[in-house]
Formats: C-alpha cells, structure tokens, sequence
C-alpha cells in the first residue's frame, strides 16, 4: 500500500531540502516530495511537527549472528535499529564464524531478508578469521553482498597485510574500515590509561594506541590510494591527523559513536562495565575534539557500535567483563541532546551524519529522499520526552550506560522500503 | 550500599582518626594473658580470599576471634571458583548463609566496589587488585603514631613499584587527608605522573635519594613480580637503583622509621641491615594489624 507522510519537516541533505512537505511513497520507493501529495489508497501518517528525514544509516553495527544467538540475532537487532530510527545497519564479521566468505556473507543476507525489519548490509572481514594474517576472499564475498571489509575489533596489526588489503579494497572499490588500536600498546587495558585508571588501579588504553594505528594506516592510505574509513574515532590526535589526511586529498572518512561524544572517563562511575568499551571513554579533552570534528566535517558519520553482551557477561569483575555497549535505541536522541539542542550543529548537519554521511563511505544507494529512492524514512521530533528503560529494549542484550536517562527528541517512526515497521506507542 | 569498608578514598579525616583511636585501645589486649572480648560474640565473618596471602587473612582471622566471633576463611582454590562459579554467584552463596560481614581480597581491582552493589552484607576490603588496602593504610598510620605524636607535616616517602601497589594508593590517600608530604619513587615506567593527581600534597621523583631526603618515614613497597604484566624495569638492576641500603638512610631525618607492608624480598627492594636496622618496625606494623582489624570490625559490625 502506497503512505504518504504529511506535513512533517522534510530534511533531506542530499537534495538540499527542509521544508515542510509531504513524502509520498509508493511501491517501496519515494515517489516524490511536495506539498498536498496524496494517493487513492495510501496509508497517511501525520508528521506534523516533526522531522522526516531519509532513513538512518548506522555504518558499524554487531548483530551476532551467526554464533552469538545469546547476545543478538539479526532479527533482534534489527528491531533495536527500527525502535533507534534506523532503517539500514552495516553488521561487522566478528561472529562465529567469522564472516570471511561469500558462504557466510551470503546466509547473512538470507537470514536478514527472512528475519530483518531494516535493510542489513554485511561487512567482510579483512582476513581469514580476522587473525590479520591471510586475506580473506574478499571479492567473493563482495559478490555476495558485502559492502565493506574490516577486521572491527582485531585490528590488522602487521602493516604489510594491510598493505596488501587496501590494494585489494581499492581494486574492488570497497571502503576498508579499521579499528584502530596498536595491541601492543593497549594490552591487558580496561579503560582509558588518564588519572582515573591510575587512580582506580585499571589497567590503561592509552590515547596513543589508536593514534599510532591511525598515523601508520594514513601512510598506507596514501601509499595504495584505498578508500580508508577509521572506525569510532575517539582521540585528539586521531581526529587532527584525519583532518590533515583529508586535507592532503586522501579518500580517508571517519566515524564517532554516539558515547565517545557524549562521555569521558573523568564522569563515569568506578567500576561499571555498562561504561567499558573500545576505544574506552576518553579525557573530557578528546570527547571535545570529536565534537569538534564533528563541527568541522572531519567525522562523516555517526555509527553506535552497536556491541550487545548478556548480563551474565557484563556482571563480572570489571577487568574480566567484554567491550561493548549497545546503542542503537538511544543514538539519534544523544545527538539531538549533545550536539542539536546546545546549538553545536544544525538539524540539517545531524541529518546528514546518519544519511549522506555514512552513505558516502558505503555507498549503500540510500539516505536520500530522491524520487525512485528506496521508500527508507526516518520520522523523529526533537521535542518529544521520553525515558529509555533498557530492560524494555528490543535488543537481547542490556548493557546500556543510558538506562534510566531522560531525553528531549527521539524517533517516532520508521520506515523501511515503504513500510512502518515501528512507530512511538 | 551496606556499610563495609572498601576503601581510604571515600573516608573522612573524623572516621579514620575513630578507627585509629579505636585500634589504639585495643593494642594492649595483644600482650594480655587472656585476649578475647566478647564484643562480637555470635557474629560471624567470612574471610573470602580469592588471592594467597597469609599475613592479611591470619591478622583478620585472629581480630574476629578476639572480638569473640566466629571467623571462616575461604580460599579460592578447592572452592566452588575453580569449578568455574562466577564472583557474584559465589557471594550470592555465602550471603545466603547470612554472615555479618565477608572480608574480601581480590585480584580484580574493583571486584569489592561491584558485589557490595549487589549483596546486601558489608564487605570489608582486604586488597583489591592494583587498587586499595585500606587497613593496611589504617595499621600503617597507627604505626607511625605510635612513633610520632601526630602525621601533620611529616614527609613520607614511598618507594618501589608504586603503579602496581594497591598499599601506595590506600597509604596516599590517608597522609594526604592528614596534611602530610609525600614522595612517591620508583622506576619511571612504574610512576605515572597521573600519580600525583591522586591526592594533594604528592610529589613524583625517581631519584631515590631525592625520595629519602628529610623524609620521617621510608616506606618500602615489595617488588611485585606477579603483577608485571610485562617487563617494565631491568630487574637485574632494580636493587642498585631502587634498593634501600643503610648509606641511604642518613639522608633521612635521624629519628627516620622504615616501614614495609611485607612480606619483605631481601637484597631485591632492601637490604638486610635495613629490614634488621633498629629503626625497622617491619614487624610492629604486623602487630599494630590485629588492633587495627578489631577496630574495622567493631565499626562494621560492632
């Protein structure tokens, strides 16, 4: 059935458009945006004083499936993506087993067309296992649907497979994605190596492990010409050397999280694993220069690193409890509360880091509002008070350090391929 | 939160003097003929020590029999944690047999802070990880006390590895809350310099004998092996460098006091004059443990 969304503020940056318009969209695909639409048939959804905006892309997500049904499945995550406001999500390979051929790329896109509410992208991984030392059947697994490679989580550690795994993604034109940490330097840590870890007897990640890795990728970068992507970026350093790289006319794009910008380890309580996570929560100095690049247009993209983990997992002494938060549910209402609402960005500019944005590193063919776009729309309000309860979550998992957390603006329906497949209640 | 003792940090300067004050009253009972009160009598303690240690969990173990309660002690191997039983779990089973309180050492710093939000019996901390000993701390300033009238303007230093010593930190943050000067010293690679955040009056030298200059008391920490997670110093040189040798000590004021939290390595962090040196009180610090235990204990359960 065709819907026509009416009268919403239409902000759609890749037409350059916010207006007050209606979206029609018919057989899956917008139709067109203009006033007064309407269509015999169509469902109508009243966006009055609210935004519509083309469809979330969340660019670095953990499903967990296959292998981690306890966790996630793709099912459940793809229900935490709709309740977030997302209507596509790019899952990274490190289930079991890892998706390091078109055989598991492929039973990922089956399971997601039987079992998704929103578009799942799968990501590659980089090398066989993502042990970082073979590389893995990467334009096998491009045929089969992937959309990226990464070793998320294994950082490819010797450089010249990484070398040659840039030299691969750019012959494929696939982005290549990189978690960056130097393991050597961030071995045994547990939270972000600052007068807290000392304080608190943690071990430390210091900021310079991911600096070192992203210093050495944006040679390697500039040596092959690959299209680079550095995940949740979350340092100083990091973010000033991807603006030089930038500058320098690399094809090099960067991601944050929505906790990197929002916390930092001098506020979050001792001990609490819902506050663990890589890279770790850094100095209240880093978080402003995420939110900086963010201003500035070095970040791209925002992407949740969605991680869930089961309670049993995350009830442990702190230095034995996994990485990893999940975040989908509360993503698009910390922007709005940290970036929007104190006037750091505009609307538009938030838009564009969940649409244009990731679109632009992965080139899904989404995050516009187009006529003969994918029928993807996010319908949100920025007024709109809600509490997060994270034990009604859609995801299997609750480690969340927002639970409980009131927030101004928030989603209110989502739309994927011209259907609600979730709305407020 | 029940009220334990997890750490020094959250302590006032009022609670620690208390404590001190207390253990004080208890110091003679340790040379009495008959050395059992009944201030605790019925009570029951668990002694959970989830890391080898004889001193610690001996000290808690005669404080609560001399306060006339009952003591269990547990050790982790042989217990239900080698069949793979999570920490929560297991403190889950003991709180269900309702003891008074549960003493508590750990490897996992922290690991007392995460099951006292979850279990509603006190916890008392015995060492948790790299992190806190707060009654280390307590037996420490009722030694020094003991040799001094009082811990305002005295220069403390502490030496040896500082980033891995849970005894450092605890010991930190009870001089500081006493006005007292504190040197910490050690190889640079076990000296963050986030250390001198950690309380007022703390300064950071890797210069031993700039470390003992003037210093009240000396403060050897044990070379903690188990806890280097890699090689952060040449061990084959740490004595020459950071050993505590008898020449060093006439750099200290005359009437200096070393101090050491045991159990002592001697000729790795000092000699042996010095653990012998008359100045020593090495052992009155193992002493000073039980009065001091009988006085958290009276506190938390009294």
């Amino acid at each position: 059935m065709p819907i026509v969304i009416k009268n919403g503020r239409v902000i759609d940056p890749a037409s350059h458009t916010d207006r007050i318009a209606d979206v029609l969209i018919v057989d899956g695909r917008i139709a067109g945006v203009a006033p007064n639409l309407s269509s015999p048939r169509a469902e109508v959804f009243d966006a009055a004083g609210m935004v519509v905006a083309p469809g979330f892309i969340d660019m670095h997500v953990h499903l967990r499936e296959p292998g981690f049904e306890h966790a996630e499945t793709i099912e459940s995550g793809s229900r935490a993506a709709a309740a977030g406001g997302f209507t596509s999500v790019c899952a990274m390979p490190n289930t079991k087993p890892v998706n390091d051929s078109a055989t598991v790329t492929s039973y990922i896109v089956e399971r997601a067309r039987r079992r998704a509410v929103v578009n799942v992208f799968p990501i590659g991984a980089i090398t066989k296992g993502s042990a970082g030392e073979e590389l893995a059947a990467i334009g096998a697994m491009k045929a089969a649907g992937a959309v990226a490679i990464s070793d998320d989580g294994q950082p490819v550690m010797n450089a010249r497979v990484m070398r040659r795994a840039m030299e691969f993604a750019r012959s494929y034109d696939l982005p290549i994605i990189q978690h960056c940490e130097d393991l050597n330097l961030s071995a045994g840590g547990d939270m972000h190596e600052g007068a807290k870890s000392v304080r608190w007897g943690l071990r430390g990640i210091p900021a310079a492990s991911e600096d070192v890795m992203v210093a050495r990728d944006l040679v390697l970068a500039q040596l092959t010409g690959a299209r680079y992507h550095v995940a949740h970026i979350s340092t100083r350093n990091a973010v000033g050397m991807v603006d030089y790289a930038r500058q320098q006319r690399l094809a090099v794009t960067c991601e944050t999280t929505p906790h990197h910008f929002t916390l930092c380890d001098e506020e979050m309580p001792a001990y609490d694993s819902n506050y663990k996570m890589k890279p770790p929560l850094r100095s209240g100095c880093d978080r402003g220069a995420v939110v900086d690049g963010i201003v500035a247009g070095t970040v791209s993209a925002i992407a949740t690193d969605h991680a869930p983990h089961p309670g049993s997992e995350k009830m442990q002494e702190f230095e034995r409890c996994p990485f990893g938060i999940i975040g989908l549910e509360t993503a698009l209402a910390l922007a709005l509360e940290e970036l929007v609402h104190p006037g750091k960005i505009t609307l538009n500019r938030m838009v564009e880091l969940f649409t244009t944005g990731p679109e632009s590193v992965m080139r899904l063919g989404r995050g516009t509002l187009e006529p003969g776009a994918p029928g993807d729309v996010t319908i949100f309000s920025t007024e709109v008070s809600w509490t997060y309860d994270v034990n009604q979550s859609h995801s299997r998992s609750r480690n969340s350090p927002f639970h409980g957390r009131t927030f101004r603006g928030g989603p209110v329906a989502t739309v994927v391929n011209g259907e609600i497949v979730w709305r407020r209640t | 939160m029940p009220a334990g003792l997890l750490g020094i940090e959250e302590l006032d300067r009022a609670e620690i003097e208390a404590i001190l004050a207390r253990a004080k009253d208890f110091q003679p009972i340790q040379s009495q003929t008959l050395k059992k009160l009944d201030t605790l009598r019925g009570k029951m303690i668990v002694n959970l020590f989830y890391e080898a240690s004889t001193r610690t969990r001996t000290s808690f173990e005669i404080a609560a029999k001399r306060l006339g309660a009952d003591a269990v002690s547990i050790t982790a191997s042989g217990s239900s944690v080698s069949k793979g039983e999570s920490l929560v779990d297991t403190l889950n089973t003991l709180a269900a047999m309702r003891p008074d309180a549960i003493v508590m050492r750990h490897a996992a710093s922290g690991a007392p802070h995460f099951l006292a939000r979850h279990l509603p019996t006190p916890i008392i901390n015995a060492g948790d990880g790299t992190h806190e000993h707060p009654t280390q701390a307590l037996l420490d300033a009722r030694t020094i006390l003991d040799r001094r009238g009082a811990l305002e303007g005295l220069r403390v230093a502490i030496i040896g590895d500082i980033a891995h010593s849970r005894v450092a930190r605890s010991n930190v943050h009870l001089l500081s809350k006493f006005g007292v000067e504190l040197v910490l010293c050690g190889p640079a690679s076990l000296l963050p310099v986030e250390l001198a955040q950690l309380a007022p009056g703390v300064h950071l030298t890797t210069d031993i004998r700039e470390a003992i200059r003037n210093a009240d008391v000396i403060m050897m920490l044990r070379v903690q092996l188990e806890r280097q997670h890699e090689a952060s110093f040449p061990a084959s040189e740490y004595f020459q460098f950071y050993g505590l040798r008898l020449e060093h000590l006439d750099l200290a004021k005359p009437d200096a006091i070393v101090m050491h939290p045991g159990p002592i390595n001697r000729g790795r962090e000092l000699s042996s004059e010095v653990a012998d040196f008359q100045r020593s009180v090495i052992l009155n610090q193992v002493e000073n443990g039980i009065a001091v235990r009988m006085a958290v204990l009276e506190k938390v359960i009294g």
